[in-house]
């Protein structure tokens, strides 16, 4: 079946058999392979895009159910020469060590930041429910996205 | 996954007819639920009827006596809405508890409550306001609704469309969550409809129930101590590696003296 999508602005039109995710649509068709699954069963959140604006976890969602909406991911919203103020906290912060979660880590914490008054350190531990780190202990992320919420 | 045709119906008459014509069609709403199901391979439709395009079945409405939720409204829109806070606040707080920030931002009403999943969070306050159940062919009793784990009174191809929750004087919803899914071990929903008490439990037996002897108990006195004196039976309770029914059945009572605590204080 035909579906068009907005990835990070620019429009797709890709032919897919309905049982496609859309992670699979984003790495494997378009090549945008910041996304990244990590566990596939919708529990650790390291797939997380964003669909008109608010975060989903790209493996739980069907190619066919996003036809004619926008997705963001990773790669759209910051460039190595231009971080996102995200992406920048993230480094300042060190709220990182491999890596692998970070992507979804990011996408769901500007979508916190979007979102979610007030936040303070218990609103951005609850709202990260949904991403699971196998390093860094969460302290440093949960500063990382404090930061950011002043910047953005 | 197993391959399906997939549909995209653009009112309630197509949908159910899609669904009366294929081999073995299922509905597919938020898909936080369906989709993990599907790449288990643990169902094998012929066709899945995606309702995110029917139009009129997402939306909430605040009426004189009751929220009217459509089946399509996801949770974080429920747990955003000013309406829903007003009128029934702790219908706003359960819906910001079910699982995490992703599935909210997808998963729908109708969907939660369709599946009655044993441990979902919905179920409580469907039972403990006594709310209705809209579909596309009745209007069903929440008492009759919930009927065995993962079975409700829905038929075959019968589309839950939207669901009335009655506006309680006040109310208030405690859980105890899965540290991992979010998911309620067990979780009680209790209302006061001035004089008359209803308390809903999730996530002890194979679906959601009420407890008649805690309302019964709290109908005399509305107080967390009321609930002391209440026998808990867990004969029919879940058994399983996050908790044994015994475990439960302490949890049931303490959800509940806390709810009730909540509740007077709201
Ligand atoms: C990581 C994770 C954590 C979660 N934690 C919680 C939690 O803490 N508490 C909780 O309550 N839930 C939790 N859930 C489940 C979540 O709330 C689901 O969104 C919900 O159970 C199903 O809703 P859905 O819209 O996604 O339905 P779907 O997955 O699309 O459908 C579920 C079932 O309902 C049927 N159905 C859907 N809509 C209708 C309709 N209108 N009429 C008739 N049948 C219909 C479908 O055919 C299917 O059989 C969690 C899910 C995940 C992935
Ligand atoms: S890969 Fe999607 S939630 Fe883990
Ligand atoms: S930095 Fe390694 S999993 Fe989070």
């Amino acid at each position: 079946m035909k579906v068009s999508l907005t990835v990070n602005g620019r429009r797709h039109d890709v032919d897919v058999a309905p049982n496609t995710l859309l992670v699979d649509v984003l790495r494997g068709r378009l090549g945008l392979t910041g996304t990244h699954v990590g566990c596939d069963t919708s529990q650790c959140g390291a797939c997380t895009v964003h669909l008109d604006g608010r975060s989903v976890k790209s493996c739980t969602v069907l190619a066919a159910q996003v036809d004619g909406a926008a997705v963001t991911t990773i790669e759209g919203i910051g460039s190595p020469d231009a971080l996102h103020p995200m992406q920048a906290a993230f480094r300042d912060c060190h709220a990182l060590q491999c890596g692998f979660c970070t992507p979804g880590m990011i996408m769901s914490a500007i979508d916190l930041v979007q979102n979610v008054e007030n936040l303070d350190e218990r609103k951005v531990r609850e709202g990260l429910e949904g991403n699971l780190c196998r390093c860094t202990g969460y302290h440093n992320i949960v500063k990382a996205v404090l930061n950011a919420a002043e910047s953005m | 996954m197993y391959s399906f045709e997939y549909h995209r119906p653009e009112s309630i008459a197509q949908a159910t007819a899609l669904r009366a014509e294929a081999e073995d069609a299922i509905y597919l709403a938020g898909g936080q639920t369906l989709i993990p199901t599907l790449k288990q391979r643990l169902a094998a439709p012929s066709d899945v009827i995606d309702l995110s395009r029917v139009p009129g079945l997402a939306g909430i409405e605040l009426k004189s006596d009751c929220v009217v939720i459509g089946a399509m409204t996801r949770h974080a829109e429920v747990a955003a809405s000013a309406e829903v806070a007003r009128a029934i606040p702790a219908l706003a707080f359960l819906a910001g508890e079910i699982g995490d920030a992703q599935v909210r931002n997808r998963g729908t009403l109708g969907g939660s409550v369709a599946n009655s999943d044993p441990s979902a969070d919905y179920p409580a306050a469907v039972i403990g306001l006594g709310a209705t159940i809209v579909t596309d062919r009745r209007r069903i009793a929440a008492d009759d609704f919930f009927h065995d784990l993962f079975e409700t009174a829905l038929e075959a191809g019968e589309l839950l469309t939207a669901i009335e929750f009655p506006i309680a004087k006040r109310a208030a919803y405690c859980k105890f969550p899965n540290p991992a899914s979010r998911y309620a071990v067990v979780g009680v929903f209790a209302a006061d409809f001035g004089g008359k008490v209803r308390v809903g439990v999730t996530g002890a037996g194979p679906c959601a129930f009420r407890a008649t002897a805690i309302e019964a108990a709290l109908g005399k006195k509305l107080d967390a101590k009321s609930v002391d004196a209440v026998e808990i039976e867990y004969d029919r309770f879940n058994s399983d590696l996050h908790a044994s029914a015994e475990y439960r059945a302490n949890l049931v009572r303490v959800m509940a003296k806390r709810a009730v605590e909540k509740l007077l204080t709201a």
